[in-house]
């Protein structure tokens, strides 16, 4: 790593990289020749080549948008991305099979032991496309489909058709017909009417290369009475200079269904992380996103939910971490779009040693909503006086009936605090990374244990050696 | 003077000037505190009773203009207040702060492991825990709760009396621990305080005589204007609760 990288991402653990050795790999920079060719390696069917060139020229006319992180956001280079890049032929089941690179990172990060402990299934992805897959077998017999989304458009070609871009079209924005342009891997994943996936599904996403793109493209359909709950990791290694991460989620709860979709985005510091993510529930489902942001150097992501039916429920509970150089500018949006549904939003964010959270949020009760509830909490705690948290609340409420709360608060690490832990044997760091995985325990108590434990100790690492 | 006796010296405060933003509040305050004796601080509000608790303890906040205080021997005044805390110092809080979202069991652990020298083994540390609750009468449910979160004032006490059992202090500050307890409360923390003592040095700040019918002190100091102005036995504080504090005020103008 260069000095100057290690000076502005501090010690980022998963900052380390493999060699390239890539058996596909794309000349830098976009054009319809090069969506084109993505499309036909992975002979795709006619619509969405289509889709993915119509998209492109979408992304190409529209503007960049003139909110959020600006200044950051038209330093993107666009013509310096790798937009395809294969590092392995084929998508193994067995580890075994993975080639030693990249099997070893995938070890080094956890993975192959968390999918024996707990998971009910994993993909892992590195660079472009999935490199090693697989579920449960007892869930393969109940009909549940989880595969890597490339896969998934081969193998369901009718299902995904039906609900690709329903969510978020590509002319949602700039970022999301990017996507939709050059986009590879992600996961592909239909739960059948009252199936319970008990065991959560992973996804782990991985940067290896040096100005790479990644774009992955995830679908989730839960049928009705179904539920699931689908974690995703993120991380790459440190470089001086950026790679772009922009990523499209799409899901869809059907009546009663339920998905859980956690996230811990944790990618190094020269990442640009520009993700769209929007759920549908319809009549009595419910759509949560857990959606923990610690890493990257501009995130600008707003978990959102449409409430499509009658009675369903939105939750979204979302963490940022905003050290040196980093800026998060996260939040939600939540649309009601039907009588009695309801919605709850936490946010929780920490700036420190300069770094800049902001929260952005959306709440939108239609006239014909009627009956709807919705509870908005925003907590930022600043570690020290050169960082900066703000809020950006935007509220469209049609409805009268609408029952709404929200709260905001902005804190500081009292001295009354740091005095009482270190009176009990707590160093100024130590007492730091108490005080902050406290403020986000009500996050993290909603995390897979194992990755609650991760997380706590991600923080308490954040907070070493940065006290003067 | 024999060794023993060096050993047995807990706390030793020699003229003690001290301020805040420039404000002197401890004016040349001086006593020693040896192992297995209890001293009891009174006096007015304001007459710099915490802030002698807080100095010893290595508060930032105040600045030492004059004087020295030694723990166990060695001048302490580099000393940071963890490392304190981790050579057997422990301050129980007037006001403990509240830590939102870190639980009580964990909070102990940690901290206990961090004032301890050998690994702490699980299920040693919770009989430890578990006996000294009981002795604290405290319900288990308080270990998942959050540190001081929304706990009266009475469980804020127990608390503090709890963390001192479980980290055995060589030198224990109480910083009005009694105030605020209904009496059965008071009995359960003098217990706690009467089971630390033999083995500590003892530093009991109060306004109340009423502690001392359950805690036997062996001195008691008044402090006025951030010195002591008078000491003596168990006594004293009964005059204090009897006739005030003028009759000192006077003499200490005289």
């Amino acid at each position: 790593m260069s000095d100057e990288a290690r000076e502005a991402v501090g010690d980022y653990q998963f900052g380390f990289h493999d060699p390239e050795n890539a058996t596909i790999r794309f000349d830098k920079g976009l054009s319809e020749q090069v969506v084109r060719d993505i499309s036909a390696l992975k002979d795709e069917p006619e619509w969405m080549t289509d889709i993915r060139v119509k998209a492109y020229h979408h992304f190409m006319d529209r503007e960049m948008p003139d909110w959020g992180n600006c200044g950051e956001l038209n330093n993107i280079d666009f013509d310096n991305v790798t937009y395809f890049l294969r590092s392995s032929d084929a998508t193994e089941k067995d580890w075994d099979d993975v080639p030693d690179d990249i099997k070893n990172t995938f070890d080094r990060l956890g993975i192959p032991e968390a999918e024996q402990k707990w998971l009910g299934g994993v993909t892992a992805q590195y660079e472009s496309e999935a490199v090693y897959h697989s579920i449960r077998e007892d869930l393969e017999a109940q009909g549940v489909l989880f595969l890597d989304m490339d896969s998934g458009l081969k193998e369901h070609p009718e299902i995904v058709k039906q609900y690709f871009g329903t969510v978020i079209p590509y002319s949602d924005n700039k970022f999301s017909a990017l996507n939709t342009a050059v986009w590879s891997g992600g996961s592909f994943i239909y739960v059948p009417k009252g199936v319970h996936v008990e065991m959560p599904v992973q996804a782990y996403f991985r940067i290896n290369a040096q100005n790479m793109g990644q774009f992955e493209r995830t679908l989730i359909i839960a049928d009705e009475g179904s539920s699931i709950h689908y974690v995703e990791g993120c991380t790459a290694p440190t470089y001086s200079t950026d790679s772009l991460h922009s990523a499209v989620v799409e899901l869809i709860a059907m009546k009663g269904a339920k998905i859980r979709y956690s996230t811990i985005q944790n990618w190094s510091a020269n990442v640009y992380n520009l993700v769209t993510k929007r759920g549908v529930a319809h009549e009595n489902a419910t759509v949560e996103w857990v959606d923990g942001n610690i890493g990257s150097k501009l995130t600008m992501k707003y978990p959102a939910v449409l409430l499509k039916g009658e009675g369903a429920h939105a939750e979204v509970i979302s963490v940022a971490y905003a050290g040196a150089g980093q800026h998060q500018d996260a939040g939600a949006k939540v649309h009601h779009l039907a009588p009695n549904t309801t919605s709850s939003i936490l946010s929780k964010s920490i700036s420190k040693n300069g770094g800049r959270s902001s929260y952005r949020g959306m709440l939108q009760v239609t006239p014909k909503s009627h009956g709807c509830r919705s509870k908005i909490v925003c907590d930022a705690l600043m570690l020290d006086n050169d960082s900066r948290s703000d809020t950006y609340p935007t509220m469209e409420i049609g409805n009268s009936t609408a029952d709404l709360e929200h709260e905001a608060s902005v804190s500081k690490v009292s001295s009354d605090q740091l005095f009482y832990l270190m009176s009990r044997g707590f160093s100024e760091e130590e007492a730091m990374g108490l005080i902050v995985n406290g403020f986000f325990e009500p996050f993290t108590r909603e995390l897979p244990m194992e990755y609650a434990v991760e997380l706590n100790k991600l923080l308490e690492l954040e907070m070493e050696g940065s006290i003067g | 003077m024999r060794g023993l006796t060096m050993a047995d010296e807990i706390l030793r405060v020699e003229d003690l000037h001290v301020s805040v933003d420039e404000t002197p509040i401890l004016n040349g305050m001086s006593l020693t505190i040896n192992r297995g004796e209890i001293h009891v601080i009174m006096g007015r509000n304001g007459a710099g009773k915490s802030t002698l608790a807080s100095v010893v303890m290595g508060h930032p906040a105040y600045e030492i203009t004059q004087g020295t205080i030694h723990y166990m021997g060695t001048n302490i005044e580099e000393m940071s207040v963890f490392e304190r805390a981790r050579a057997g110092m422990f301050l129980s809080f007037q006001y403990p702060a509240v830590i939102p979202g870190v639980q009580v069991g964990t909070f102990l652990k940690k901290s206990v492991q961090s004032v301890r020298d050998e690994p702490l083994k699980g299920r040693e540390f919770r009989k430890e825990l578990n006996g000294a609750m009981q002795a604290l009468e405290m319900e288990k449910s308080v270990l998942s709760r959050y540190v001081n979160d929304g706990f009266s004032g009475g469980e804020k006490k127990r608390l503090e009396i709890l963390q001192m059992l479980l980290l055995k202090p060589t030198l224990a500050l109480l910083d009005e621990t009694d105030s605020g307890l209904d009496i059965d409360a008071l009995r359960i923390v003098a217990k706690g305080i009467n089971s630390v003592a033999p083995q500590a040095g003892c530093l009991i700040i109060t306004h109340y005589q009423r502690l001392l019918d359950h805690v036997q002190p062996h001195f008691v100091h008044v402090m006025i204007d951030g010195t002591v102005v008078e000491t003596g036995g168990p006594e004293l504080a009964i005059k204090l609760e009897e006739q005030g504090y003028d009759w000192l005020e006077t003499t200490a103008e005289a």
